[in-house]
């Protein structure tokens, strides 16, 4: 990747500068707001995904990274750069996949490719025909680069697509759901690729509301709604902010033995397990692990299943959303360790995340003492 | 301004004209009809019909020309006077009605069209700029049209030297005002319909809606276009020089402002009345 400065450095330092940095930055389109006092920051070489429902404002927040949109309030520095002024030079460096391939249907593969590369630049040198032979290659879409683009399956327009995005080598990839329409071998080798990308210098932000592919991608989450920024940080941070504690998941011969778990120290809730007779337990600590399976088998329980887990995107993203919405829900503050402390119970959290009223709530919402944040 | 990425925008805009056999089909129908079909069905009947009472009506009808056209028809009989009358001065539409109608056709959903097809996302992420954009798309909405016409312009030039030349004394077209016309009046007529064509483009919500408005702009458009290359025409010598460069003063006022029409916004079909 070409990288002029500091930012752009492959193996750069955690001080260096961010390569994009959102503040305060709000977009209305007519009567809507589809950002609102965003505040991004994009740290160099690392994957930031950005989550949130449609309509969050993912997609106009890549749009204002390259300049393809101005801001009505707040600042938007790319590279340093401000791309109101230098939109060239900006979008330059940036590579976008858009959420739909924005292909040219009666041009074939090769002709798609030559025209990104005429237009960032790069001529229509041999050296080019060469390039985009590999890009093309990457994504295993070379065999077809002579078919008109009409013809093509969906995945294949994703993959010339995503070819098309890294043509000009950019410092910046921005993908708008890149896996959409993909079938599971596909989105694994993009995601594969995304990661490639960021070990070869490149920095990446990637929009998805699928958390499972950016589960072990990113290196920072930011979760957007109503366009505005929830929270952001590693998921690492985020893990700790919303589950200090443990979560283990235990099962036993006859469930009923379980049903003293909570008065076990250290257990704060237990919830029902995804499995029939297992539940969660949520303990204050990891080391409470060992104590607590000493309780269950010392009360009669046979254990068959005891496992540490760990809490997934899928659970941060709706802890992060639930605690929004409780919080403006009649002002029942949530913790910020996810523990509600003035609703006994879960049924107001399931109201909060689904919208049903508290006496649709399934019955078996889970024994608890406290709540919990899901 | 980069040229090579205008010409990027347009040859590829061009290329995508020559894969869809949809539009240059009737391109060249509509171009054969004006520039074969009728003048030689025109001609044919006024230089072999003889000496009948309608073309001595219409030799007389002559009369009515500015002197200085009636100086330079041509041709000893009534036949020869009229059918030179008719490929001169009376069939001057066909140089305009063909680029306008193609042109206005392919500029009218070149921009609303990358809209719908979803790639103006693409070039509003690119690091080419709007004015880039909008010149490309122009030339390649003008290209169509205007190569339409010259080509047709040379199979006119062949019928009329063909069935009239015998008549009045050897071959003869394009006379030096067809060539003023063609060269000089007809471009920026053609210029100043696809600055107008190109804004609706930009602003309108669909392919349909811009076919539809740039009908209405175009009509009135051909009557303008047609009138002054008449004049041309029948004027003396330096009078198609003088509406040329009034048209072209025109045509680069309403460019400048049609670049402002095309924005990244309206690339992606989110600024505000789209």
């Amino acid at each position: 990747m070409t990288s002029p400065d500091a930012s752009a450095d492959p193996g750069g330092t955690p001080s260096a500068p961010p390569v994009v940095q959102l503040s305060g930055v709000g977009r209305r389109f007519g009567a809507v707001t589809a950002l609102d006092r965003l505040d991004l920051v994009v740290p160099p070489h690392e994957v930031t995904v950005l989550l949130g429902p449609n309509g969050a404002g993912k997609t106009t927040a890549i749009r204002m990274i390259t300049g393809a949109l101005d801001p009505h309030d707040g600042t938007v520095r790319t590279f340093g750069l401000d791309p109101a002024d230098h939109g060239e030079e900006v979008r330059s460096r940036c590579g976008v996949v858009a959420a739909k391939p924005a292909l040219y249907d009666r041009l074939d593969g090769r002709a798609n490719l030559e025209y990104a590369a005429e237009l960032y630049g790069l001529g229509r040198k041999a050296a080019v025909a060469t390039r985009i032979r590999d890009a093309a290659a990457r994504f295993g879409i070379e065999h077809a680069l002579d078919q008109q683009v009409g013809g093509y399956s969906t995945g294949m327009k994703t993959r010339l697509a995503l070819a098309r995005s890294i043509l000009h080598e950019p410092d910046l990839l921005l993908f708008d759901e890149p896996t959409s329409g993909l079938d599971p071998e596909s989105s694994h080798a993009v995601l594969e690729m995304i990661r490639e990308m960021t070990d070869d210098g490149c920095t990446v932000v990637m929009c998805t509301h699928l958390l499972l592919e950016a589960e072990g991608l990113a290196d920072q989450v930011v979760v957007l709604e109503d366009g505005t920024d929830l929270v952001s940080g590693t998921p690492l941070e985020l893990t700790r902010r919303y589950w200090p504690g443990t979560v283990v998941l235990v099962a036993a011969e006859d469930p009923a033995s379980l049903a003293a778990a909570t008065a076990i120290p250290g257990v704060r809730s237990s919830e029902p397990g995804t499995e029939p007779g297992s539940v969660r337990l949520h303990l204050d600590h990891d080391r409470r692990t060992p104590d607590v399976v000493l309780a269950l088998a010392a009360g009669g329980a046979r254990l068959t299943r005891v496992e540490p887990l760990q809490p997934s995107l899928e659970d941060l993203y709706f802890a992060v959303r639930t605690k929004r919405d409780v919080a403006a829900d009649g002002g029942r503050q949530l913790t910020s360790d996810g523990i509600n402390e003035t609703v006994g119970g879960r049924q107001r959290q399931v109201e909060a995340l689904t919208g049903w009223r508290a006496k649709d709530t399934p019955a078996h919402a889970g024994t608890t003492n406290e709540g919990s944040s899901r | 301004m980069n040229w090579s990425r205008v010409w990027t925008v347009a040859r590829t805009d061009l290329k995508q004209l020559i894969e869809d056999r949809g539009f240059w089909g009737p391109m060249v129908i509509l171009g054969g009809i004006f520039f074969l079909v009728i003048p030689t069905v025109l001609l044919l009947t006024i230089t072999k019909i003889g000496n009948v009472d309608v073309v001595h009506q219409m030799s007389q009808t002559l009369k009515v020309l500015p002197p200085g056209a009636q100086a330079q028809i041509r041709g000893g009989t009534d036949q020869g006077r009229t059918a030179y009358a008719l490929a001169v001065f009376l069939l001057a539409p066909v140089a305009i009605v063909v680029p306008l109608t193609i042109s206005t056709a392919v500029g009218a959903s070149t921009i609303v069209g990358e809209r719908e097809r979803g790639t103006g996302e693409f070039l509003a992420h690119s690091p080419a700029h709007e004015r880039e954009i909008y010149l490309g798309k122009l030339i390649a909405s003008l290209l169509p049209g205007y190569a339409t016409t010259i080509a047709g312009f040379g199979i006119y030039s062949l019928i009329v030297n063909l069935l009239v030349g015998p008549e009045v004394g050897g071959w003869f077209f394009p006379t030096t005002q067809w060539w003023v016309l063609m060269l000089w009046v007809v471009p920026p007529f053609l210029a100043l319909t696809l600055s107008l064509v190109l804004r609706l483009s930009a602003r309108v919500k669909s392919t349909a809606a811009a076919q539809q408005a740039a009908g209405l702009v175009t009509l009135p458009m051909i009557g303008i276009a047609y009138s002054q290359s008449t004049g041309a025409l029948f004027g003396a010598d330096k009078a198609g020089l003088w509406i040329g460069i009034v048209a072209w003063m025109v045509a680069g006022f309403a460019l400048s402002r049609g670049m402002r029409a095309v924005s990244r916004a309206r690339l992606l079909g989110v600024a505000d009345g789209i």
